[in-house]
């Protein structure tokens, strides 16, 4: 049975996304800051679907760790998803870097960190697909949460140029710009529920766009056109908008 | 996040500050930071009972903690369904001990209201096959209580409506079967007599309940379909079930998409369906062997049917009256048919003994019956529980949104044990619902 390995995998949308490969069988790997938090997840998985089910223990801004993490993990997993990530809060980003630091570290430095260990790692023995949760905060810098916004903008392109380096390897590099996601993350906003996706919808269009090799996507069809139009105000304009 | 939240009954209506937690170290920070709380899972009581201002959610909290497949001890999260537990359990050829006519609620929901089943007079309700459980009480301590270890705790939150804590995890005995399906018999009864004298002739059976027509007078005055069913054995599957015994058909869902309008459901209407559904059986007597759904969840193969009642929405009245009181279930039937008001479904069934200290059942007769929300049809249902009081009655807390304080009061012996239970747990009234309040529970 293939493994798929999850870091952030006490994330809302990365339990939806565990429990649909496991339910087409595959052995789920989770890893997360504390992996005691994870045993009920891991019973729940064993117990549903009957797949074999690790914990591990990872923390995404402890770089040095990375490599040691990986390779002591008892199978290579052949799917690897990055679906760990930090809001945090902009107006504290922006006084204290403290909390800056912790949003970039989080959501890019970290990323970059361990996935450089997963794709030497694939590249080398031809296979595996990587799966990386961005935002569509990423593509284009806003007042209300610019710190997170760049982080996850340096997350895409770094996805999109590992997309491009492991092309030529058989390795598939995805990204994933889920939009509004009803999660813990999240609970406290007043969100749109047109556009709002459950994680269970992000996990089933995740596994789908995966089994179709997409190199990006959207969870709702709204936000391409969302976002192509976010993308086309010219500057001018867009610097004088409240976003 | 500020919602507007309403149980099945779409009534009441409330803005509610909603939260949901995936850990308990999270859940219990928040319940000794925060008050007026009450934990609430898929919504599928009707009333106000698990509404309030801060409502906390438990459909997250919803992981499988053990199962052992070999004496059917199960475990899980509270915020676990019982569908995905059924799913889980019956291939492997277990049941639920105890079950409700709807199998989407969570696990804590059911302790909390105690459900009880069409087994009821045979298994009880399902408190009494509940191993442990912890609950998170209001100095935000995760306790963990049984019959046996805080015994004072454990029956106050069975059926105790959220009002002791959050119930977090349950551990639980199953009910083996050898199929997933049911032979069932559906026995006409011309009326209220002949259904209660079927109901002693078939008291063996383990599942036993009667839908009854409130609408008839007269001669057919409580006119019934009796239904009754046990686990089919593999013998009594036909070829093509027994290849499979544990797995059922797959099936398609309907469900109502939208609020109908109020005037759909009146009185010619719902005589209509009733001389259907009466109808709809030509003998006498008719049996035949289904798969567990249909037998034990006719409404859930029709999501959303609440809406049905329109955007008012609709109360549903479940009262429990005595063995020896039948000329009250007369009286409130006869009150019934008088008003014209009856309901689409309304249940009857026979209760066993129980012994417990806030739990609805206890041995008699219990009718459960629809009413869409309309003028006039509140200070009816008190005329009801009036009638209910004086025959030694009470009604189903998991239904209600619309009781006076006194008639609680004076209707559950244990009120009094109950509320002094909740005080010691429910530390500075952090857990309170629109129900408690009106009740007098806390405030």
């Amino acid at each position: 049975m293939p493994t798929i390995l999850f870091l952030g995998a006490g994330s809302d949308m990365a339990v939806a996304m565990a429990r649909k490969y496991a339910a087409q069988q595959y052995d789920i790997q989770l890893a997360a800051r504390h992996a005691a938090a994870l045993i009920p997840l891991q019973q729940d998985l064993i117990i549903r679907y009957g797949v074999n089910v690790t914990v591990h223990t990872f923390d995404a801004t402890a770089c040095d760790t990375h490599a040691a993490f990986f390779n002591a993990l008892p199978v290579q997993p052949d799917i690897t998803v990055c679906a760990f990530g930090y809001l945090g809060d902009q107006e504290q980003a922006q006084q204290h870097w403290q909390e800056a630091a912790a949003i970039i570290h989080t959501n890019y430095t970290g990323a970059v960190s361990i996935l450089n260990v997963v794709a030497e790692n694939y590249e080398a023995r031809k296979t595996g697909t990587i799966i990386g949760i961005s935002s569509v905060a990423g593509e284009r810098g806003r007042q209300s949460n610019y710190i997170y916004g760049s982080a996850k903008a340096g997350f895409t392109a770094y996805l999109s140029g590992l997309r491009n380096r492991l092309f030529r390897s058989g390795v598939h590099v995805m990204s994933v710009q889920p939009g509004f996601v009803n999660t813990r993350m999240t609970q406290h906003l007043n969100l749109p529920p047109l556009l709002t996706a459950s994680p269970e919808a992000v996990a089933a269009a995740v596994y789908k766009a995966g089994k179709r090799r997409k190199n990006s996507i959207y969870v709702k069809w709204h936000w391409k056109y969302i976002m192509l139009i976010i993308k086309l105000i010219p500057e001018g304009i867009f610097k004088k908008l409240k976003l | 996040m500020q919602k507007r939240l309403a149980n099945w009954g779409n009534f009441p209506t409330v803005a509610s500050e909603e939260s949901a937690f995936t850990q308990e170290d999270q859940l219990r920070n928040f319940v000794e930071t925060n008050t007026r709380l009450i934990a609430r899972g898929n919504g599928r009581c009707y009333g106000d009972a698990s509404l309030g201002q801060h409502s906390i959610s438990m459909l997250r909290y919803d992981k499988f903690l053990s199962f052992d497949p070999e004496n059917g001890i199960l475990e899980t999260q509270a915020g676990v369904t019982l569908d995905q537990i059924l799913d889980i359990i019956v291939p492997k050829g277990w049941f639920l001990p105890v079950t409700p006519g709807t199998k989407f609620i969570t696990v804590g929901g059911a302790v909390a209201s105690d459900v009880h089943g069409k087994n009821h007079h045979v298994d009880g309700a399902f408190s009494g096959h509940i191993i442990d459980m912890d609950v998170i009480i209001g100095s935000g301590v995760t306790t963990t209580c049984s019959q046996t270890l805080l015994p004072d705790l454990f029956w106050a939150t069975c059926g105790g409506m959220g009002l002791t804590g959050v119930i977090t995890r349950v551990k639980f005995h199953l009910k083996k079967i050898e199929t997933a399906y049911i032979r069932q018999k559906q026995i006409k009864a011309k009326n209220l007599e002949e259904v209660i004298r079927l109901f002693e002739e078939y008291k063996h059976y383990t599942y036993s309940m009667a839908w009854i027509d409130c609408l008839q007078k007269g001669d057919s005055f409580g006119r019934s379909i009796l239904i009754v069913g046990e686990h089919a054995t593999p013998e009594e599957l036909s070829s093509a079930q027994q290849a499979a015994p544990l797995t059922l058909p797959a099936k398609r869902k309907l469900s109502v998409p939208f609020n109908l309008p109020s005037f759909v459901l009146n009185t010619f209407t719902v005589k209509a369906f009733n001389w259907l559904y009466y109808g709809k059986n030509f003998k006498r007597e008719i049996s035949n062997v289904v798969p567990y759904e249909p037998f034990f969840y006719p409404l859930d193969a029709i999501l959303h049917w609440n809406r049905g009642y329109g955007k008012a929405g609709f109360v549903q009245y479940q009262f429990v009256l005595p063995l020896e009181k039948k000329d009250g279930l007369v009286a409130i039937l006869k009150r019934i048919s008088e008003k014209g008001w009856g309901s689409f479904l309304a249940v009857l069934k026979v209760f066993g003994n129980q012994d417990s200290l806030i739990s609805f059942p206890m041995e008699g007769y219990t009718l459960a019956l629809d009413f869409p929300v309309r003028k006039g049809l509140f200070p009816f249902l008190d005329e009801l529980d009036e009638i209910v009081l004086q025959y030694g009655g009470r009604l189903y807390l998991s239904k209600d949104a619309r009781m006076k304080q006194e008639i609680f009061w004076k209707s559950y012996p244990n009120a009094n044990r109950f509320a002094e239970i909740v005080q010691t747990y429910n530390t500075s009234q952090r857990f309170a619902s629109l129900q408690s309040d009106r009740l007098l529970l806390t405030k």
